[in-house]
């Protein structure tokens, strides 16, 4: 397929220019990279530190080229250093284990934030200037333009601190043994609530606005109008005939949102100490954990071109327009 | 019946007498843009005349930690025992600042780049749509955190890798916009008359897209406003500087939420939030006013009243009376 075949090539092109930005980025420092990061950091450095950087940052003296392919074949083998904050993990270990509370954390507020501020959206755009349509989606607005680090430390402060009604770090007791039992996995889900609500919270109200106004285009179509006329059930005209039809755009902006399940939690999972991609992150640009941040940057890059290849796939086949295209 | 037709009369008053001022009198016609405007000059204001509105340095340490407020510290002060109100104001300069600054680097890369893509067509428009998308990919907020590990932090920096990972979202929107108005008669005229393409570009298609531009500008000062808190409340901006991130940084790091010191929390973060508050209203105003769907329904519950516009599903196209001024 023509389509298809196009859009890999450009997420492959994309792929190369993240790896060049991630290659050259410790480089564009002035002098030697090494010292820079090491002398920032304050401390005595020893010259075996200053070889142990940029090792791990794979600088020789050799010309940039040669550099730059070294590069190159050891990312082909999967490998991206020794971590220092974890030492002696290496950084793909460490990030596999943030991917999977990154990807449980996202994918659920992401589920419940779609399936709420869609439903908004409907109802909202269904009773024109009913409570749902006027009192809901600036409300939404106003909650969704604190930062979001903000909002996540008001309900840490006011359910986790004041009320104590759930716990405010991590993403299960560590006391309790891991595994698939019950005591377990209510731990991961009491441990869950404050993260993910703060997200859905965050999430709903673009959801609503962007439903709700596909919805009153859809809502004029003549189909809408027969629909009624014929005395359809009031449900059904709702969600057959137009929610249906105006969720497709919504579907775009799901892919996107996929994507950045891996990036955009970055503040939030900071706040609740939640072991994520971007809790490891900053915990690895803290500790000057060169090899993971690169290795962690490499990943959410690939992460989200995946995703946004998967909906390229899905929307073909959603979309017969497209295959034509 | 009578009386709605007074209201709706004098609405179309109001809105003639705004019309007057151009653009941005169209804009003020709607109640949402008002009140979004409002609120944003309120922040602006307050930190143009910072020095007289809050005398005094803000890094300067005024006495005890975490005091509540009182008469003689009106917002308390931080645990650094220093005073919270002159950091809000204060740091409403540096912050509107960086968020303004980097939405007018951002605005303008997209315009150039944009409308010469759109513009132009062909390989131009291959290789610079293909940046676009590029940078719509790659993940912005861990480039911002990468970009501000390893450059000297500062307000340069911030701008500049602001400006790096937010302007392509802008870009695309200009780039479909100018490919439809390159189909216009009044574009054709001017490349038959044979003007030069960045003539055409910049000062005949320019000024008809002034709502998209402004719109996207208002979204990108958002997007400068949150991001640069956010990157200075983790620590990643020069801590040194007095910004709405950098108090929220510093309340955090004394441990303000955890011995109940809400004082030192709530009014910078309660700024933020009104800024993007009020950027957001205004732009959904905008909107209102240009989305002719939108404004039909706005006067149809004026002339209909609630209850009729409540069980009405479809919203018709009303055709302008009098467009704003071309």
């Amino acid at each position: 397929m023509p389509y298809l075949a196009r859009r890999l090539g450009f997420y492959l092109a994309a792929l190369a220019v993240a790896i060049t930005i991630n290659f050259f980025l410790p480089r564009l420092l002035p002098g030697d990279p090494a010292a820079t990061i090491l002398g920032t950091s304050a401390g005595k450095l020893t010259q075996d530190d200053l070889q142990r950087v940029r090792d791990a940052l794979g600088l020789s003296d050799a010309p940039l080229i040669e550099q730059y392919g070294t590069y190159l074949v050891r990312l082909t083998q999967g490998d991206f250093g020794v971590s220092y904050t974890y030492f002696p993990a290496p950084v793909t270990r460490v990030i596999s284990n943030g991917l999977i509370w990154t990807l449980l954390l996202g994918g659920i507020s992401l589920i419940f934030s779609f399936i709420l501020g869609n439903l908004i959206g409907v109802i909202g755009s269904w009773r024109r200037g009913g409570v749902v349509d006027t009192v809901l989606p600036p409300l939404l607005i106003f909650v969704g333009s604190f930062p979001a680090f903000f909002l996540a430390l008001g309900l840490l402060y006011a359910f986790g601190v004041q009320l104590d009604w759930l716990p405010i770090s991590h993403a299960y007791d560590t006391k309790l043994p891991q595994g698939f039992n019950l005591s377990f996995i209510g731990s991961v889900a009491q441990h869950m609530v404050l993260p993910a609500g703060t997200s859905i919270l965050l999430g709903m109200g673009g959801w609503a606005l962007g439903m709700r106004n596909v919805m009153v285009s859809v809502l004029a179509e003549d189909y809408v109008t027969m629909a009624e006329a014929k005395g359809l059930k009031q449900l059904r005209i709702m969600f057959r005939y137009a929610a249906r039809n105006a969720l497709l755009p919504g579907v775009t902006g799901l892919g996107v949102a996929i994507g950045s399940i891996l990036s955009g939690q970055i503040l939030i999972e900071t706040v609740f100490s939640y072991p994520g991609l971007g809790f490891l992150l900053i915990y690895a640009v803290n500790g000057r954990d060169y090899p993971l941040m690169q290795g962690l940057f490499m990943m959410i890059t690939i992460g989200i071109l995946a995703a946004n290849f998967m909906v390229d796939i899905l929307y073909t086949w959603l979309d017969p327009r497209v295959r034509a295209a | 019946m009578s009386a709605a037709t007074t209201q709706s009369t004098s609405q179309r008053n109001s809105a003639s007498w705004l019309s007057r001022l151009g653009p941005i009198g169209t804009l003020l016609s709607s109640t949402k843009a008002r009140i979004g405007l409002t609120i944003v000059m309120v922040f602006v204001l307050a930190a143009v005349f910072a020095q007289w509105i809050a005398p005094g340095d803000p890094k300067k340490f005024v006495g005890a930690i975490n005091k509540p407020p009182s008469a003689e510290y009106i917002l308390g002060t931080n645990p650094q025992g220093k005073d919270v109100f002159r950091q809000l104001v204060w740091g409403g300069q540096l912050s509107l600042i960086i968020g303004f600054g980097s939405a007018f680097l951002m605005t303008t890369i997209a315009v150039v780049v944009g409308m010469i893509a759109g513009y132009y067509r062909g390989w131009i428009d291959d290789v610079l749509n293909f940046i676009m998308n590029l940078f719509l990919v790659i993940p912005a907020l861990p480039l911002l955190v990468l970009l501000s590990a390893y450059l000297k932090p500062g307000t340069a920096t911030i701008v500049f890798a602001l400006a790096i990972t937010g302007w392509a979202f802008n870009g695309r929107i200009v780039r479909a916009q100018t490919m439809s108005l390159r189909e216009k008669d009044f574009v054709a005229a001017a490349v038959v008359s044979g003007e030069p393409g960045l003539k055409i570009i910049f000062v005949h298609i320019l000024p008809n897209m002034v709502n998209i531009i402004v719109g996207g500008f208002i979204g990108a000062v958002i997007y400068g406003i949150m991001a640069s808190t956010g990157l200075a409340f983790l620590g990643l901006a020069s801590t040194q500087d007095v910004t709405w991130g950098t108090n929220l940084f510093w309340a955090q790091n004394g441990g303000a939420l955890m011995i109940g010191a809400w004082w030192a929390f709530l009014p910078s973060g309660l700024a933020v939030a009104l800024v993007a508050f009020g950027l957001a209203l205004t732009n959904y105003g905008m909107d209102e006013i240009t989305n002719p769907r939108l404004q039909a329904e706005s006067m149809l519950r004026r002339v209909a009243g609630d209850l009729f516009a409540r069980s009405v599903r479809a919203t018709p196209v009303v055709p302008r009376t009098h467009e704003p001024t071309a």
